[in-house]
C-alpha cells in the first residue's frame, strides 16, 4: 500500500526530529519533577495543589493521573500546536512540500497521511505522561490497590489499565485540536504562525469555557470535555463522557479537516 | 514582438510539453500571459528570460503545482493537472532550487521523496537511490545530514531526486546552481546522456552560455510573454548581424558608415575599451537580408577604403543567442561562468 508507506515515511521523519523528541521528553519531565517534589517534602496537605497530588505518596500511580491533569490544560495543546501546525506549513516552510507534490504524492493522500502522523503524536504526548508517570510513582512510593470514586476498590494492575484509559481519554480529546492545527497549517508558509494559531485556539477555547456568560457556547467548545475523565474512574466504568468526548472531537475533525481539504487540494503551492 | 511560430507546427504528440494559452494572474499582476510552449519530444529545451519573466511560474502550473488562470497544458500527451497520477510519476523535477529536511541524510531524503510516489517500486527503492546518488557524484556523502552538505551538493542531490526514476521528461530549474565550473561540467554531461537515453530535458536558466552549449532547442520569456522560441539555430539566425570594424580613423568611418544607412555603436569604452595600438573598434548592425539601399559588407569595406579609411581589421558577426535575447526583452543577461 503505498498510502502507508507515505505513512510509515512521515512518522520516521516526525520521529527521527531532535524537537519531536525534546516535546516528549518535556512531557515526561513533568510527573518526574511532581514525583520527586513529592518525595522530597514531608507531607502534601490535602485540598492543596493539583487533584490528586496529596495521594502519591500513599500509591505512585496517581503521580501518572496528577502529571495529565497538569498537563491538560497547556502543556498537551503546546505540543499538538507544534506537530499539527508544522504538518504542511512546515514542507512548506522547507520547500520540501513541493517536492512531495511533485512525486507526485497527491494531496489529498498527503493531507491524510500529515493528519494520521499528527494523530500519532497526540496519542503518544498523553501515554508518555502516563507511563513515565506510573514508572516515577512506582519508583519513588508503594503501589497498591486504589480506592475509585466510586467507593470501590481495585488492584494495581486494573488501576495501571485505567491509567492508560485516561491518556486514551486525552488522545482523543486532541484529535479535534489537531484537525485544527492542520488547517491552520494549510493557510501559511510559516509553521510558527499556524503553531501559534493553533494554540491560541485553545487557549481562548479554555477562557470561553471558564465565563459563565458564555455558558451556551460551552458544549460546543472542543475543550469543554477535556478534564471529564472522571467517569473512567468509577466502577463500572461510565463510558458517557468518553463516548460525548468522541463525538465533540469528532465534530471538530470533520468540520476542520473539511476545511483543511478544501483549501490544500485548491491552494497553489509556490513556497 | 516577433514571436516564431511554435516549433514548425509540430503535431501534438510530438511534444513533450505543450501549453496553449497558458496564463497566470498574481492579483492585478499577470505573471504568466499566454504563452504556447512547443517543447519536441526527445529535445534538450532551453527556457530562458530573466528573473521574474515568469519561467518558475509555467514550470509549476505544468507540474501542477499551481493552477492556471486561463489556457491548457499538457505534458507528456496528457493533460495537467487532470492526469497528474499518470504523468507525474514519469517527470523528474527540480523546482526553484533544491528543498531537503536539514535532519536526515541524503539518502534518507531521497527515499522520503520516493516513498510519496505511488508508482515507485518500494522493493528497489533503496538501490534506485543509490543509484542516483552515484550518477550525481554524492555516494560518498549519503550518510551525512543535508545541514552539513554545501549548496553545490544540495544541487547535486536536487538532480539525483529528479532521477530516482527512469524518466521521459525532465524539468531542471537553474540545475548548476551553486555548482563550481567542474560541478557545472558534470551537469551539462548528465544532460547530454539523459538526453541520450531519449528523455527530453528542460532546462530553465539565466546562463546564456550554458544553454547555448547543451540545448537543441529553446525558448525566451519577457514579462511573463513568450518571445521567441525554436531550434536553436533558427534563434541564432533571426538574431541581427552586424559588422565589426577595426580602425584608427573612426571619425572617418563613422561618417562614411552613416552616409550608406548603417548606424554604427561608437567605439571605445562602450565597446569593452577596443582603443588600442590598432584603432579602435566600430560596430554597425547590417539590415536583415536584402533590405533596400542596405549595403552589401564589400560594398562598405571599398566605400571605406575608397575615402581614405584605413581598414585594419574587418568582420561579419554571426548575432549571437545574447544579442537575439537582448533585442528581444530589451533586457541584459547574466553570462557569467
Amino acid at each position: 500500500m503505498p498510502g502507508l508507506r507515505l505513512l510509515g515515511s512521515e512518522l520516521g521523519v516526525l520521529f527521527r526530529r531532535r524537537r519531536t523528541w525534546a516535546m516528549l521528553l518535556a512531557l515526561a519531565a513533568i510527573p518526574v519533577l511532581i514525583a520527586v517534589a513529592v518525595r522530597l517534602s514531608s507531607a502534601v496537605p490535602p485540598g492543596r495543589g493539583p487533584a490528586f497530588l496529596d495521594r502519591i505518596s500513599q500509591n505512585g500511580l496517581f503521580a501518572g493521573v496528577t502529571a495529565m491533569l497538569v498537563a491538560v490544560p497547556l502543556f498537551l495543546p503546546l505540543t499538538i500546536g507544534v506537530v499539527a501546525g508544522d504538518t504542511v506549513a512546515g514542507e512548506a516552510g522547507l520547500g520540501t512540500l513541493r517536492y512531495l507534490l511533485a512525486a507526485p504524492a497527491g494531496r489529498g493522500r498527503l493531507l491524510v497521511v500529515k493528519f494520521a502522523g499528527a494523530v500519532v503524536f497526540a496519542v503518544a504526548a498523553p501515554f508518555t505522561v502516563a507511563l513515565v508517570g506510573a514508572g516515577i510513582g512506582a519508583a519513588l512510593f508503594p503501589v497498591g490497590p486504589v480506592t475509585l470514586l466510586s467507593g470501590d476498590s481495585i488492584g494495581a494492575a486494573e488501576a495501571l489499565a485505567r491509567l492508560l484509559l485516561i491518556a486514551a481519554y486525552l488522545a482523543v480529546s486532541l484529535v479535534g485540536l489537531s484537525a485544527i492545527g492542520l488547517f491552520m497549517s494549510t493557510l501559511t508558509d510559516v509553521p510558527v504562525g499556524a503553531m501559534a494559531a493553533t494554540v491560541v485556539f485553545a487557549v481562548v477555547s479554555q477562557v470561553a469555557d471558564a465565563l459563565p456568560q458564555l455558558e451556551w457556547l460551552h458544549p460546543w467548545l472542543f475543550t469543554h470535555r477535556w478534564l471529564d475523565f472522571a467517569d473512567l474512574l468509577r466502577q463500572p466504568i461510565v463510558w458517557d463522557s468518553f463516548a460525548a468526548n468522541a463525538l465533540l472531537q469528532g465534530g471538530y475533525l470533520a468540520v476542520f479537516g473539511a476545511l483543511a481539504y478544501a483549501r490544500f487540494t485548491t491552494k497553489d503551492v509556490l513556497s | 514582438m516577433t514571436a516564431l511560430p511554435p516549433s514548425a507546427e509540430l503535431p501534438s504528440a510530438e511534444l513533450s510539453i505543450e501549453t496553449r494559452g497558458l496564463s497566470k494572474r498574481f492579483g492585478r499582476q499577470m505573471a504568466v500571459d499566454g504563452v504556447d510552449l512547443a517543447v519536441p519530444r526527445g529535445s534538450v529545451f532551453g527556457f530562458l528570460g530573466p528573473n521574474g519573466s515568469g519561467k518558475t511560474t509555467t514550470i509549476r502550473i505544468m507540474l501542477g503545482l499551481a493552477a492556471a488562470s486561463s489556457g491548457s497544458v499538457r505534458v507528456l500527451g496528457e493533460e495537467m493537472p487532470r492526469q497528474l497520477r499518470t504523468v507525474l510519476p514519469r517527470v523528474g523535477a527540480l523546482v526553484e532550487g533544491p528543498a531537503f529536511y536539514p535532519f536526515l541524510s541524503g539518502a534518507a531524503n531521497l527515499l522520503r521523496f520516493d516513498a510519496a510516489d505511488p508508482e515507485a517500486p518500494a522493493g528497489t527503492r533503496r538501490a534506485r537511490v543509490r543509484t542516483a546518488l552515484e550518477r550525481v557524484g554524492l555516494a560518498h556523502a549519503a550518510d551525512k545530514k543535508v545541514r552539513a552538505y554545501s549548496l553545490g551538493m544540495k544541487q547535486r542531490l536536487g538532480i539525483a531526486n529528479a532521477l530516482l526514476a527512469p524518466r521521459e521528461l525532465l524539468v531542471l530549474d537553474e540545475p548548476t546552481n551553486g555548482l563550481d565550473p567542474q560541478g557545472t561540467r558534470e551537469v551539462r554531461h548528465l544532460v547530454r546522456s539523459l538526453a541520450a537515453d531519449g528523455a527530453t530535458v528542460f532546462v530553465s536558466s539565466h546562463l546564456l552560455a550554458e544553454v547555448e552549449q547543451i540545448c537543441t532547442h529553446a525558448a525566451i520569456m519577457s514579462a511573463g510573454r513568450l518571445v521567441a522560441q525554436g531550434p536553436l539555430a533558427e534563434l541564432r539566425q533571426a538574431g541581427q548581424s552586424r559588422v565589426r570594424l577595426l580602425t584608427p580613423d573612426a571619425g572617418a568611418a563613422a561618417r562614411v558608415m552613416a552616409g550608406l544607412g548603417l548606424t554604427p555603436d561608437g567605439g571605445g569604452i562602450s565597446n569593452g575599451g577596443s582603443a588600442g595600438t590598432w584603432g579602435e573598434v566600430l560596430y554597425a548592425p547590417l539590415p536583415a537580408g536584402s533590405a533596400a539601399g542596405a549595403p552589401s559588407p564589400e560594398e562598405l569595406v571599398a566605400a571605406l577604403v575608397a575615402a581614405d579609411v584605413r581598414v585594419r581589421g574587418f568582420a561579419v558577426e554571426q548575432g549571437s543567442l545574447e544579442d537575439r535575447f537582448v533585442e528581444l526583452t530589451g533586457e541584459g543577461f547574466d553570462v557569467a561562468q
